[in-house]
């Protein structure tokens, strides 16, 4: 049987209810979370699990006050604290290893060293094992150097682990650049970091946003060194969550949904701002100019 | 304003680009470096620009020395094979940019931004940005950025080869153009030797990182200085074909073997006395003035028609020997067909003669 022609740029009904079967598939956990988040705690554990429910904002408002079973009364929890800490601390140290692997990044691709390719392949092993076989070394340096709890710790753990990734993707991105168009703007009168700052860093914002947001959600979600390397202060929202986890009452799964769903909040504001960004990001180079 | 190259040397670790050339452009002069891929006209033209350092020699703007100097401490222009305009400014401030290194007022700047847009008719285009421009326009972008301020010396690489052929030949005409009218030295690369023909007051032909020849364009194509340059300037290619000198009277006639017992008595340079008999020499005849005559000569081949082309006013045959296949071209009245058994003539003093060393001999004139 003759197939029939496929007009380009349309896919058809056939191919968009597949696409929208398994993306529903896919986003079905966290729907099952946002859901939870709204459900009384009659309702977050009953069996059959209910569709269909009377909506409450109490699970949000106990993220940030809860009532003590003991006494009675409410008090304020510091969820707010560890918000804050998430956002400080992610943003922060995606920033940094974003500034410094760019500029690592323009070095590799610009001006190669000798063995340039040994040192990008250095770079990148210490993204080659599992984080946990390092945590022994790295807890007993931040406890001998006084880092361990303190933001600057954390933040400084975090740029490490980010900057072979925001080296390997940028570098990608500026080989992809006609480096012609540096020479002329040399042959016009810009000096090396007008060259760098003008014209090379506007043609690559696409992958910049794009190696910020992965960099974002790994960081984001980091649960291992937070839990052993912050302390009351610097507590991030993943460790805090973990805490709510078994506490007086077991665990209340619609506190832990809430919860859940402010956490998704920003990165989910972040990559939506970024999103077309995102996409060329994340195609560059794989369409030839 | 002078262009000039000393022994100049560039070395990307083992391997050596350009080898120790010399070459000067005087005022107003367009230069094309033409040869073939790598051979290092590109690099050539990078060192003048300042963008690659010279491993040895000296590069001489207005003479002095600009070896030390970053590109843009030597007011040169450039105008890139990929035009590599800036991708987010509009056409207006791509032919802006460089003025503003020269820290001129805006008003002056819009001024000599008009200029140029209504000599390269980009009036229409100026608030599009690059990614709206099709292919000739952006080459008037390049070239305008080029000449807006008024640099020491000009440099273009590989300024056509973008450009479909028709728009080629258009702007060739308009490149030529506006050069006269700037009368700088300039220096053109490029592979195509049409374009090195029609635009360049001199070509510079370049192989292995070394110049074969520097001439007038007529004068590379007449009298090649060697077989490199005879077997690279010129389509269809000249035929260039192995014999044995048996014999010269000192006037330049002289006899030769082929493989295959053929034999000629042609009239060559004088220089061919030079030669004892016995010594292998490259005999090297443009299509065009191979000849076809019914009666066998002196001073032709016995060959038969291999393969007919035509190229519209010319037609293209191949003749062959039974050893060595030879281009003729000739008008295309000329009937001729496949299978045809013909004798391919050499008319006097049409014909090079290349030493074993594939240098020309040539008499001093």
């Amino acid at each position: 049987m003759a197939r029939k022609h496929r007009e380009i740029g349309k896919a058809g009904w056939g191919y968009t209810a597949i696409a929208s079967v398994i993306g529903f598939i896919y986003f079905f956990p966290v729907l099952w979370i946002i859901l939870t988040a709204f459900k009384t705690r009659t309702d977050a554990l009953a069996v059959p699990p209910k569709l269909f429910f009377t909506p409450t904002m109490e699970n949000f408002t106990s993220v940030f006050y809860r009532t003590s079973i003991t006494t009675g009364t409410a008090q304020a929890t510091d969820m707010g604290l560890y918000f804050f800490n998430s956002i400080f601390i992610a943003f922060s140290s995606v920033g940094l290893a974003l500034i410094v692997g760019t500029l690592a990044a323009y070095a590799f691709s610009r001006y190669p060293l000798k063995g340039n390719d040994t040192y990008l392949f250095i770079i990148l092993t210490t993204r080659m094992m599992p984080p946990i076989v390092v945590i022994i070394p790295i807890f007993l340096m931040f406890r001998l150097s006084g880092l361990a709890g303190s933001y600057w710790g954390i933040i400084l753990l975090y740029t490490a682990f980010n900057i072979p990734f925001s080296v390997w993707l940028v570098k990608s991105f500026f080989d992809e650049l006609n480096p012609e168009i540096e020479d002329a703007a040399r042959m016009d009168g810009a000096t090396e970091r007008r060259v760098f700052f003008n014209f090379c860093i506007p043609q690559i914002l696409a992958g910049l946003s794009a190696t910020f947001v992965f960099g974002l959600i790994l960081t984001w979600n980091e649960f291992l060194f937070a839990l052993l390397l912050t302390g009351v202060e610097t507590r991030t929202v993943p460790v805090a969550m973990a805490r709510t986890l078994g506490g007086e009452v077991g665990v209340d799964y619609g506190l832990l949904a809430a919860i859940v769903t402010l956490f998704l909040i920003p990165i989910f504001f972040v990559t939506f701002l970024l999103q077309n960004q995102l996409l060329r990001g994340v195609t560059f180079g794989t369409v030839k100019k | 304003m002078t262009i000039e190259l000393k022994k100049i040397t560039k070395r990307f670790g083992s391997l050596t680009a350009v080898d120790a050339i010399d070459l000067d452009v005087g005022d107003g002069e367009v230069l094309c470096l033409l040869g073939p891929s790598g051979c290092g006209k590109t690099t050539t033209l990078r060192m003048v620009a300042g963008l690659e350092a010279a491993s040895e020699g000296d590069v001489m703007l207005g003479g002095k020395r600009v070896n030390e100097l970053a590109p843009r401490d030597r007011n040169v222009a450039m105008s890139f094979q990929f035009y590599a305009l800036y991708p987010s400014l509009t056409v207006a401030e791509n032919l802006a940019y460089p003025l503003h290194a020269e820290k001129l007022s805006g008003v002056e700047i819009e001024k000599r931004v008009a200029q140029v847009a209504k000599t390269l008719q980009l009036e229409s285009i100026l608030k599009r940005t690059p990614g709206q421009l099709a292919e000739g326009e952006k080459q008037r972008v390049a070239v305008g950025r080029s000449i807006i301020r008024d640099p020491q010396c000009f440099l273009f690489d590989e300024p056509l080869s973008r450009l479909d052929v028709q728009l080629r030949e258009e702007m060739r005409g308009e490149i030529k153009e506006v050069l006269q009218d700037l009368s700088r030295p300039t220096v053109i690369v490029t592979h195509d030797q049409l374009e090195a023909l029609t635009m360049a007051d001199r070509i510079a032909v370049m192989r292995a990182g070394r110049i074969e020849q520097v001439d007038t364009p007529h004068n590379v194509f007449q009298s090649p200085a060697n077989l490199f340059v005879a077997g690279f300037i010129g389509t269809p290619q000249m035929n260039l074909i192995r014999a044995t000198l048996t014999g010269s009277d000192g006037t330049g006639l002289a006899d030769f073997a082929f493989e295959g017992d053929q034999t000629l008595k042609i009239k060559v340079d004088p220089a061919v006395s030079q030669l004892s008999p016995g010594s292998k020499v490259t005999l090297g005849i443009r299509p065009r003035n191979l000849e076809m005559s019914a009666e066998p000569t002196e001073d032709s081949l016995s060959t038969k028609i291999d393969m007919v082309e035509p190229m519209g006013a010319e037609t293209l045959a191949h003749m062959h020997d039974g050893f060595h296949d030879l281009r003729l071209v000739t008008d295309w009245r000329v009937p001729m067909s496949e299978g045809d058994n013909v004798h391919t003539r050499f008319p006097p003093n049409t014909t090079h003669v290349f030493t074993e060393d594939e240098q020309v001999l040539r008499s001093a004139s």
